[in-house]
C-alpha cells in the first residue's frame, strides 16, 4: 500500500536499530514515555520493542482517552442512556468500558437502552436529523484530535436548529496531563518513576502544533519529540530522544514535519476555542483532579450541553478494587505488575479501561502477547486464553 | 407456473402475517415464490419431508443460520450467501454437496419484490454449486421481531471413505495455506453498513468452494484440516484449528494474500484484516512436502487464483498463534475479543 509499506520497511527498521544500539551503548538506561495509547499499540503491533536494546525502556503513558475516562463520567453515559431515555451515539471503543459494578454501555444496549456506535459526529448529527422525536446525545471523548469534529456538529447543529441534539463532553487536553505526571510526587520527589523524556503524540500536535511543549522542556528539562505513529517513526524519534538526552539537551524536536508545524491547525483551534472552554479542573482516571486539564461547552452553546439538558445524578461510582489501571496510565506500574491482568482480567472480561481498548497499556500487552516473556509460566499454564 | 400475483396480499406487495398463517396466502406465496425459483422434483412433489438418494460413502450434514444486514451487499445477498454458507461447510468436511433445505424467518412488512429478488438469487447459487433445495420452511414474525429475513439452511453431502479432514488433525511440520486474498467480504459489508458508508470497488468474495476442494483432494489426498474463515477470519480460524490440534502456529505476514483496497479499509477504519469475514475462502493445512504442490493446483482454480503458502504449524503447549511481521519483529495473533472494534484517533 502506497505511503504506508514506505513506513513499515523491514530494512530501514534495521539500520535505525542499529543507530539506536550505538547511541545507547553508553551504560546507562533510557526511560521513554510515549505518551499516546496510539504509540502503545504501534510499538506492540509491530514489535518495535524487539528491536530496541535491553537499556531502551518504553513507559506507557495516559493518552488513551479511553483510558482516563473515569468511572463516574461513564455511569453517567449509562444514566443517560438508561434513565432519560435518550439515543446515545458512542465510538466502539467506549461501549465496552467497565462502569460501577462492571455495567458497561453493551450491558446497557443489551437490557434495552438505545445506544449506538458511529465513526464519527457527523453520524450522529444524522442520525439526529432522521429521528426528529428523539433526543440525540454524543458521548464527547478524546484529546485535542476528537475534539475539532464535536465542535464543527455543535455548530452545524445550531446552525441547521437540531434541536433535540447534544453533547456529553468529555474532551481533555495533553499537555496538562504531562505537566501533571512531571509534577506528581512519583516523579519528582520519590523517583520511582523515571522519565528521561517524551514522545509527543503527533496527531494531537497536527491539532494544537510543537508549540505548547516547549514550557515543559523549559521547565521540566525534559526532551520531547513529536513522533507519527508508524513504526519508523517511533524508532526515528526514540534516536533522536536518545540523541537529545546524551547530549543533555532538552528541546521540541519535530519527526512528523510532514504533517506537523509549530503553530498547528489554526483554523481547528479557532472553532475549538469558538465552543469550548477549560473547565477549571477535571477527574481523570489514573491522575485523579488535574487542573484546567478538560473542555466544556461555553454558555453560547448550552442548548447543546447534555449535562445543562438532562440533570444528572450524583453518584457512588466505583473502580474495581485491586485494579491497577491508575498506577498503570502514571507509569507506575505495569500491566504484569496487577494481580488481575490474565487471571480474571482478559480482553473478553476487561474489569478495568487499560484492558478494553487497544490503545491501553494491558490490552496491549495482552494482545501481542508481550506477557509471555514476562509471566511464561501462566501463559504455558492456561494456555491461549490466558 | 404463473407469475407471481400480488393481489394475493392485502397488504400491496408486502409479507403480513397471513403469509405465515398456514392459509391460502401462505400455499400462493410458497407456490408463486418459491417452487417457481428452487424448482426440483423433490421440493415440486409438496410433501412434508424429501426422500434422497445418496451415493456411497460417508454422510455430511451441516447447518448455517444467514442474518446478514443489509440483505443486499456489493458482491451478493443474503440469498447466495445462504446457498454458499452451508456448502462451503459440508466441502470443507472433504464431501459432494448434494441437497439443501431453507427455512426462512420473514418479518411482517418485508416488500415481497425482495423476498423474490433474494430466492431467485439462492435459486442460482444453488443451480451453480449443482445442488437442490429439497426441503423447506416458512414462518412470519412480527414487525419488529425480525430484521427483514433470516434464512436457515442445512446441506447435505457425500464424502469418499479415504478422505479425513478433522480440525485435531493439524501436526508442527505441517504448512498452512489460504486459497486467496483474506478480508473481501468483511469490508465490502462494512462499506454499506449504515452510518459507515464509504466508496469503494471492494465486493464480497461469496462463492460456493467444493469445486476447489475436489481438485485439492483429488491432488493432495492427505489434506489434514480444511476450514472457511468466516467470522472472526483468518485468526479465529486458526486459533480454533491450532486448540483442537494442540499445536501453535506461526504466520509469515509477507506472504498472507490482502487486497490493497482491502488494507487501505481496514487501515481507515482501525481493523485488522486477520479478523475480517471471508465467504469464499479456505484454510488447508497440509504436511510440507505437498504444500507446494498443493498450492500450484489450487492456483489452477478460478477460486484458488491467489493462493498461498502463509505459515506453518509448530509445537506450542499454549496453543498460540502468532506472526513475524513484515516490519521485522513478532506478536501474538489472539481470539478477538468481542467485536473488532473501530479505534478513535
Amino acid at each position: 500500500m502506497k505511503y504506508i509499506d514506505e513506513f513499515r520497511s523491514h530494512d530501514l527498521a534495521e539500520k535505525l536499530a542499529a543507530a539506536i544500539t550505538r547511541e545507547s551503548a553508553t551504560g546507562r538506561d533510557y526511560h521513554v514515555m510515549e505518551f499516546c495509547g496510539g504509540h502503545t499499540h504501534a510499538i506492540f503491533r509491530y514489535g518495535v520493542q524487539d528491536m530496541m536494546p535491553a537499556n531502551v525502556h518504553f513507559v506507557h503513558g495516559p493518552g488513551c482517552p479511553v483510558c482516563v475516562l473515569p468511572v463516574r463520567r461513564l455511569d453517567d453515559a449509562v444514566e443517560l442512556a438508561e434513565r432519560h431515555n435518550v439515543l446515545l451515539c458512542t465510538y466502539g471503543d467506549m461501549m465496552r468500558v467497565p462502569g460501577t459494578k462492571q455495567r458497561s454501555l453493551i450491558r446497557a444496549k443489551a437490557d434495552g437502552a438505545d445506544i449506538r456506535m458511529v465513526y464519527s459526529t457527523q453520524d450522529a448529527l444524522k442520525i439526529a436529523r432522521e429521528n426528529p422525536d428523539r433526543q440525540i446525545v454524543f458521548f464527547a471523548i478524546g484529546f485535542e484530535t476528537t475534539t475539532p469534529p464535536t465542535a464543527v456538529a455543535i455548530i452545524q447543529a445550531q446552525k441547521e436548529g437540531i434541536e433535540n441534539f447534544s453533547v456529553f463532553c468529555n474532551h481533555v487536553l495533553t499537555p496538562a496531563a504531562i505537566q501533571h505526571i512531571l509534577q506528581s510526587p512519583e516523579v519528582r520527589d520519590l523517583g520511582t518513576v523515571t522519565i528521561d523524556g517524551f514522545l509527543g503524540p503527533s496527531h494531537v500536535s497536527s491539532v494544537i502544533g510543537s508549540q505548547p511543549y516547549e514550557f515543559f522542556t523549559e521547565e521540566f528539562q525534559k526532551p520531547v519529540v513529536i513522533a507519527g505513529f508508524e513504526p519508523l517513526d517511533v524508532m526515528q524519534s526514540t534516536l533522536m530522544l536518545l540523541r537529545q538526552i546524551n547530549e543533555g539537551r532538552h528541546e521540541v524536536e519535530n519527526e512528523y514535519k510532514r504533517v506537523v508545524n509549530p503553530e498547528g491547525n489554526l483554523k481547528a483551534q479557532s472553532i475549538v476555542a469558538e465552543v469550548f472552554e477549560l473547565r477549571s479542573e477535571f477527574e481523570w482516571r489514573g491522575l485523579g483532579l488535574v487542573p484546567y486539564s478538560a473542555l466544556r461547552i461555553r454558555d453560547a452553546y448550552a442548548a447543546f450541553d447534555a449535562e445543562k439538558r438532562f440533570g444528572l445524578s450524583e453518584k457512588q461510582s466505583r473502580e474495581v478494587k485491586s485494579c491497577e489501571c491508575p498506577a498503570i496510565l502514571r507509569g507506575v506500574k505495569k500491566p504484569t505488575d496487577c494481580k488481575l491482568f490474565g487471571t480474571v482480567c482478559t480482553p473478553d472480561t476487561p474489569m478495568g479501561s487499560c484492558m478494553v481498548s487497544s490503545e491501553g497499556a494491558c490490552a496491549a500487552y495482552w494482545t501481542y502477547g508481550r506477557y509471555r516473556s514476562a509471566q511464561p509460566e501462566k501463559s504455558s499454564k492456561k494456555g491461549i486464553a490466558a | 407456473m404463473n407469475a407471481f400475483d400480488p393481489s394475493i396480499t392485502d397488504n400491496a406487495n408486502k409479507i403480513d402475517m397471513t403469509h405465515g398463517s398456514g392459509g391460502r396466502a401462505m400455499a400462493s406465496l410458497i407456490r408463486d415464490l418459491f417452487h417457481k425459483h428452487l424448482v426440483n422434483p423433490h421440493l415440486s412433489a409438496g410433501n412434508d419431508g424429501a426422500v434422497l438418494e445418496l451415493p456411497p460413502g460417508r454422510i455430511v450434514v451441516s447447518t448455517d443460520g444467514h442474518v446478514i444486514s443489509p440483505l443486499f451487499f456489493p458482491g451478493g445477498d443474503i440469498g447466495c450467501l445462504a446457498v454458499h454458507g452451508t456448502v462451503n461447510d459440508v466441502a470443507m468436511m472433504g464431501a459432494k454437496p448434494l441437497y439443501l433445505t431453507a427455512g426462512f424467518i420473514l418479518e411482517e412488512g418485508f416488500p415481497i419484490p425482495d423476498l423474490e429478488r433474494i430466492i431467485s438469487s439462492m435459486a442460482g447459487a444453488a443451480r451453480d454449486a449443482g445442488v437442490h433445495v429439497v426441503t423447506g420452511d416458512t414462518k412470519v414474525v412480527e414487525k419488529g421481531k425480525g430484521d427483514g429475513v433470516f434464512i436457515t439452511t442445512t446441506g447435505v453431502g457425500v464424502v469418499g471413505d479415504n478422505i479425513r479432514l478433522q480440525g485435531d488433525l493439524a501436526r508442527p511440520g505441517d504448512k498452512i495455506l489460504v486459497s486467496g486474498t483474506l478480508g473481501d467480504h468483511g469490508v465490502a459489508i462494512l462499506s454499506t453498513r449504515q452510518n459507515l458508508e464509504f466508496e469503494t470497488e471492494i465486493r464480497s468474495d461469496t462463492a460456493a468452494l467444493h469445486g476447489l476442494v475436489a481438485v485439492m483432494l483429488e491432488a493432495v489426498p492427505d489434506i489434514r484440516v480444511l476450514r472457511d474463515p468466516t467470522r472472526g477470519g483468518l485468526a479465529a480460524t486458526l486459533n480454533e484449528i491450532a486448540q483442537q490440534s494442540h499445536v501453535g502456529m506461526i504466520l509469515d505476514e509477507r506472504f498472507v494474500p490482502i487486497k490493497p483496497d482491502v488494507a487501505a479499509a481496514c487501515e481507515l477504519l482501525g481493523l485488522d484484516p486477520l479478523y475480517v469475514a471471508n465467504e469464499g475462502k479456505l484454510i488447508a493445512i497440509c504436511p510440507a512436502s505437498e504444500a507446494q504442490s498443493l498450492c500450484d493446483v489450487m492456483r489452477g482454480h478460478p477460486h484458488g487464483a491467489d493462493a498461498a503458502i502463509v505459515g506453518e504449524v509448530v509445537e506450542d503447549q499454549a496453543n498460540m498463534v502468532q506472526m513475524r511481521t513484515k516490519f521485522g519483529g513478532a506478536r501474538v495473533v489472539d481470539w478477538i475479543a468481542g467485536e473488532q472494534l473501530p479505534r478513535i484517533c
